[in-house]
């Protein structure tokens, strides 16, 4: 009996009643892990299983995060020397943009929603699978169609406007591919929008009986105001992308100054989304340092509704705040002034979380384990990230400092210390749930110090390049600025190399792992209840929740571990 | 239905920003954008908001009649809301040759026509709205002709899967809500 | 300070230190607010560690007050800076009147500046201390930014519009200036020094430096040459908008709105004719935009502000 229906109205009580009238036969079949049902490719690439999916993206978005980080590569190792010798000038400018397309659309977007949003959405509200599973394949292809225009530009020669393409000179101005790098882009861009409605309706409709709004996994909530923006803020890009396209090809002239078009106009349309998609960068990563910091401390979250609300208030508040990439661009000093007051606000739901994930410690059972090391390094890396984009936010401040490394160096923070630190977190964590296998405690530990060690020794020298007036986007600067950039990118090649590390222990723990059971972590959360890995249907019976979420035992005294 | 009603709301935002584009144009130059949608043919624009919002009814009155079950009524009016959606497009394909001979709109080398540049801004964001509009017809024709073909031959049962007709019924609806407001902001600029 | 690793680059003016002040005073506030949050992980971490006895009675899932004071009084705290931050931002908006107007033209990949008195400079800005300057700039082709890290000031440049950018530099040196905007291939190299002069020394390099006219009387020259004086000229038979005693005054435009003669409505005017008519004016000005380059309207703007203590002659 396949439970995979897109018609959203079914009822998931009425599933629920239905399912446990089954034969002996379709109950053992049940019980095979996902991973071994159905052995051929085309089990794996027409599969609807959202599990399934989620490994589709997990190695697609790998895929992607190396050819980013080999642009990266290229260009710390450029900038090692002031004169800009190892790439010319048109080499570093299309070694940049690549990266930031690939690391933003390619890499940071799909990483924590597609991957494990994918795989545990439905777990943890005991549902067999997404609302609309073919639509979650559909939206995995079209994610490939876009990736193959990007590495179809790669090999023709590449763009370079930079990931944010600019008018007029993207529009009038530039050489290069621009039209199929918007092209690819507006592709992707549906595949966003496709997973998010996905997301929404998976948890309006197919929450198991019991599971009310008040017992979701935090993971759950900030998934969900993910979901929000990407259905909301994708669009406006998606318009932006057309408008760029018709003025280079159709010459339209909506952002030309000649034909009476404003260039500024293009700036306000394109930071409508791309703020907010920041957001949709760093929410799920923040839902995965709830779930890791309550696994670790064996303690509910401090404060569950605050935070569960701060997701919210982020996703919302978020769409207010664009212009504060717009304080020198010739905005009002009004405008100016209101967006940087609204930035402002939008710190604060992140400062509750991370005062109550240090509350959850309080008197918590803490294990160092890998997972909570990661949390341990995001939260780090997040807080600072966090209150530079304040300072950022400082008007007066942010003249001097716009365009700068400082803002490289603070949204590398949030994304490359946040994000991706949180998406080794959730790798780690959920790792034996995925793969049913347990992975080297020792080089876990190790792989999250480094890349702790590693991130700051990279970026934290581009706080105080940006201050001393080094510009972003340049590969010819000052000889004094030499020291620091050569600091930063010896902690490139270590942050590299660390974030090589789990490859070799993940992918040997495949074959030489132990096997982990349901629950190895003894943590709460219905992923938790089923076998490791997941049978293909995830439930055999549909769960009747009755407990609140991180129900661990209170009340325990000292420690059996 | 959840599901239709988020992915309308991502339409709503994607011609929301060529609506800032529009708004901001208008503030801006004034006259001009006055001037030149006076060139617009407000006639064509109105026969084509009358039969859109003509279709719109026969779509609503499809979707009450799936949920009774009555084919060959839903069938026939989704078929005539698609036809007056065809009657549309060929009306637009109408307007806009004229207005490439009349050198509004770029085609067939000919020569443009304009008294300043921000009217020809104007005419290419007229031209990117109801190109972007006319694409979403299309499709929205195309669906409501392949539910009234299987509502036809019977693979699309009624009422059972009237939810179906509901759902399509909501984006055509979308799709004329966006034209109603497109229709004003380009033609009646005064 | 200076060293191996400096913080702070060059400071030139008075702006630029209450920037660091506000800068050292933030970030004290932003580490009280995060060292405590990083110390009490450790702490708990060590403390509470699973298997450790320790007092765990009494754990706490929620506490509104709490909640609520840790959001709200860092916040207040903020906003204060917040404050402090938008007066200076406000103030880097408001250019005295006085202030010495140098104009500026960015095209890739370069910096054009010419001074009231006709010098011109590329890649080279040279002021003099204690005078309030103020920067009247745009762009010839794409978006640029002037930025001047030793003054704390930047401002994008856009091409169709001016954009201004004052400072009042104090301590005489030479300091980088660099464009902050990417704006194409060669965006790296568009740099160059800013110099700041005592003022003996700058009327010295003044008087030192090519200079073939004032800006005002070259622009006269354009006007001349290029046409203008047939319609806007005392001999012209064409009904035309008086331009003595225009600039800085309200205009009425056809539509029944107002504008004000400023350098972006001049500069429309020329370049742009038919988007604002004035009332009372037949619309058959041509448009000079393949004509004339971005310098050349700077100097016929300056020309037609030397205008504007003349007395407009009778209208016809």
């Amino acid at each position: 009996m396949t439970v995979s229906r897109s018609a959203p109205d079914d009822r998931s009580i009425e599933m629920g009643a239905g399912i446990s009238e089954k034969t002996v036969a379709e109950t053992a079949e049940e019980r095979i892990s996902y991973l071994r049902a159905g052995h051929t490719l085309r089990s794996w690439f027409f599969t609807t299983d959202h599990k399934r999916i989620a490994l589709l993206y997990l190695v697609s978005v790998t895929f992607f995060f190396f050819i980013g980080g080999a642009a990266a590569a290229l260009m710390r190792a450029d900038l090692l020397t002031p004169e800009g010798d190892l790439l010319s000038n048109e080499g570093y400018n299309r070694a940049f943009t690549l990266h930031g397309v690939i690391m933003v659309w390619f890499f940071l977007i799909p990483s924590i929603p597609n991957v494990f949003g994918n795989f545990l959405l439905p777990l943890m509200i005991g549902a067999r699978d997404l609302a609309f599973p073919r639509l979650n394949l559909i939206s995995w292809y079209v994610y490939m169609v876009g990736g193959l225009f990007t590495v179809f530009i790669l090999i023709t020669g590449g763009v370079d406007t930079g990931w944010t393409f600019y008018t007029p000179l993207s529009s009038m101005f530039a050489n290069g591919n621009v039209v199929l790098a918007a092209t690819a882009i507006f592709v992707v861009g549906f595949s966003s929008i496709m997973t998010g409605l996905n997301f929404i309706v998976t948890v309006h409709t197919l929450r198991a009986p019991g599971m009310t709004w008040g017992r979701l996994p935090l993971f759950v909530w900030s998934h969900y105001a993910t979901s929000i923006i990407l259905v909301l803020a994708t669009p406006v890009l998606t318009i932006s992308l057309v408008l760029i396209a018709a003025e280079r090809l159709f010459g339209i002239g909506i952002f030309d100054p000649a034909l009476g078009g404003d260039p500024l106009l293009y700036q306000h349309l394109f930071w409508f989304y791309s703020h907010p998609a920041v957001y949709i960068m760093v929410l799920p990563a923040l839902g995965v340092t709830s779930e890791l910091v309550a696994a670790a401390a064996r303690k509910p979250v401090f404060g569950y509704w605050f935070v569960a609300a701060s997701s919210i208030a982020i996703a919302l508040v978020g769409f207010l705040v664009w212009g504060h990439h717009m304080f020198v661009s010739g905005q009002s000093m009004y405008a100016s002034a209101v967006f940087s007051f609204l930035s402002l606000v939008v710190a604060v739901p992140s400062g509750i979380k991370v005062y109550n994930w240090t509350a959850t410690l309080y008197k918590g059972h803490i294990s160092l384990d890998p997972p909570f090391l990661f949390a341990m390094g995001f939260i780090g890396l997040f807080v600072v990230g966090g209150l530079t984009g304040l300072i950022l936010a400082m008007l007066a401040v942010d003249v001097h400092v716009h365009d700068t490394y400082f803002v490289v160096a603070h949204f590398h923070y949030i994304m490359v210390g946040g994000t991706v630190s949180a998406f080794f977190g959730a790798l780690h964590y959920w790792w034996p749930k995925i793969t049913g296998r347990r992975y080297s405690i020792v080089w876990g530990s190790l792989s999250a110090v480094f890349i702790f060690l590693g991130f700051n020794l990279t970026f934290f020298p581009q706080f105080l390049l940006g201050y001393l007036g080094m510009p972003r986007r340049y590969h010819v600067y000052d000889p004094g600025f030499q020291v620091l950039h050569v600091l930063s990118s010896a902690g490139a090649t270590i942050l590299g190399v660390a974030y090589l590390l789990p490859f070799a222990y993940l992918f040997y723990s495949l074959r030489n792992g132990e096997p982990a059971g349901p629950n190895p972590w003894g943590a709460t959360g219905l992923e938790w209840t089923v076998a490791s890995p997941p049978p293909k249907h995830n439930f055999e019976t549909i769960p009747v929740v009755t407990r609140p979420p991180y129900d661990y035992e209170i009340e325990q005294e000292s420690d059996a571990g | 239905m959840l599901g239709m009603y988020l992915f309308l709301a991502s339409e709503v935002l994607l011609f929301g920003g060529l609506f800032a584009g529009a708004l901001t144009y208008r503030i801006l130059y004034p006259e001009a954008v006055v001037a030149a949608s006076a060139r617009l043919h407000v006639w064509i624009g109105a026969a084509n908001t009358a039969l859109l919002l003509t279709s719109s009814l026969l779509v609503a009155l499809a979707v009450q009649a799936a949920d009774r079950g009555l084919r060959r009524p839903a069938a026939a009016l989704l078929s005539g809301a698609a036809g007056l959606g065809f009657g549309f497009l060929v009306l637009k394909a109408v307007e806009y040759t004229k207005e490439i001979h009349q050198g509004l709109l770029p085609g067939f080398g000919g020569r443009f026509d304009f008294s300043s540049p921000v009217e020809q801004l104007f005419m290419n964001l007229y031209l990117v709205g109801t190109g972007l509009h006319a694409a979403h017809m299309t499709v929205g024709i195309a669906i409501l002709a392949g539910l009234a073909w299987r509502i036809g031959r019977r693979s699309l049962p009624l009422p059972e899967r009237a939810v179906t007709v509901a759902v399509c019924g909501l984006y055509w609806h979308l799709v004329d809500i966006v034209w109603v407001f497109l229709y004003p902001v380009l033609y009646l600029a005064r | 300070m200076s060293g191996v690793i400096d913080l702070w680059p060059g400071r030139a003016s008075v702006h630029a230190a209450q920037v660091d002040t506000l800068l050292s005073g933030f970030t004290a506030l932003i580490i009280a607010l995060s060292v405590p949050v990083f110390a009490l992980i450790v702490v708990f971490a060590v403390r509470y560690r699973r298997g450790k006895p320790a007092d765990r009675t009494h754990p706490m899932n929620r506490n509104v007050w709490l909640e609520v004071s840790w959001a709200v009084v860092p916040f207040l705290l903020i906003i204060g800076f917040f404050v402090w931050s938008l007066m200076l931002f406000v103030d880097l908006h408001r250019p005295p009147a006085d202030a010495v107007q140098i104009d500026v033209v960015a095209k890739r990949w370069m910096w054009k500046f010419q001074h009231p008195g006709g010098q011109r400079e590329i890649d080279e800005l040279h002021v003099p201390v204690g005078t309030a300057v103020k920067l009247v700039m745009t762009s010839q082709d794409v978006i640029h930014s002037l930025f001047i890290p030793a003054l704390r000031v930047k401002q994008d440049v856009l091409p169709g519009r001016y954009t201004t950018l004052w400072f009042t530099a104090d301590r005489a040196g030479r300091y980088a200036l660099a464009c902050a905007e990417f704006c194409g291939t060669d965006h790296s190299t568009m740099r160059g020094t800013f110099v700041a002069l005592s003022k003996a020394d700058f009327a010295r390099w003044l008087a030192e430096s090519d200079t073939d006219m004032t800006l005002a009387a070259a622009g006269a020259e354009i006007f001349r040459s290029r046409g203008c004086s047939g319609c806007h000229g005392p001999a012209a038979t064409v009904h035309a908008p008086p331009l003595e005693g225009l600039y800085g005054k309200p205009v009425p435009l056809q539509g029944g709105e107002v504008a004000t003669a400023d350098d972006q409505y001049i500069r429309d005017s020329i370049l742009l004719p038919q988007s604002q008519i004035a009332a009372g004016y037949p619309p058959i000005m041509p448009t000079f935009r393949n004509i004339l380059d971005e310098e050349q309207v700077a100097k016929l703007l300056a020309y037609i502000k030397s205008l504007a203590t003349e007395s407009p002659k009778e209208p016809r």
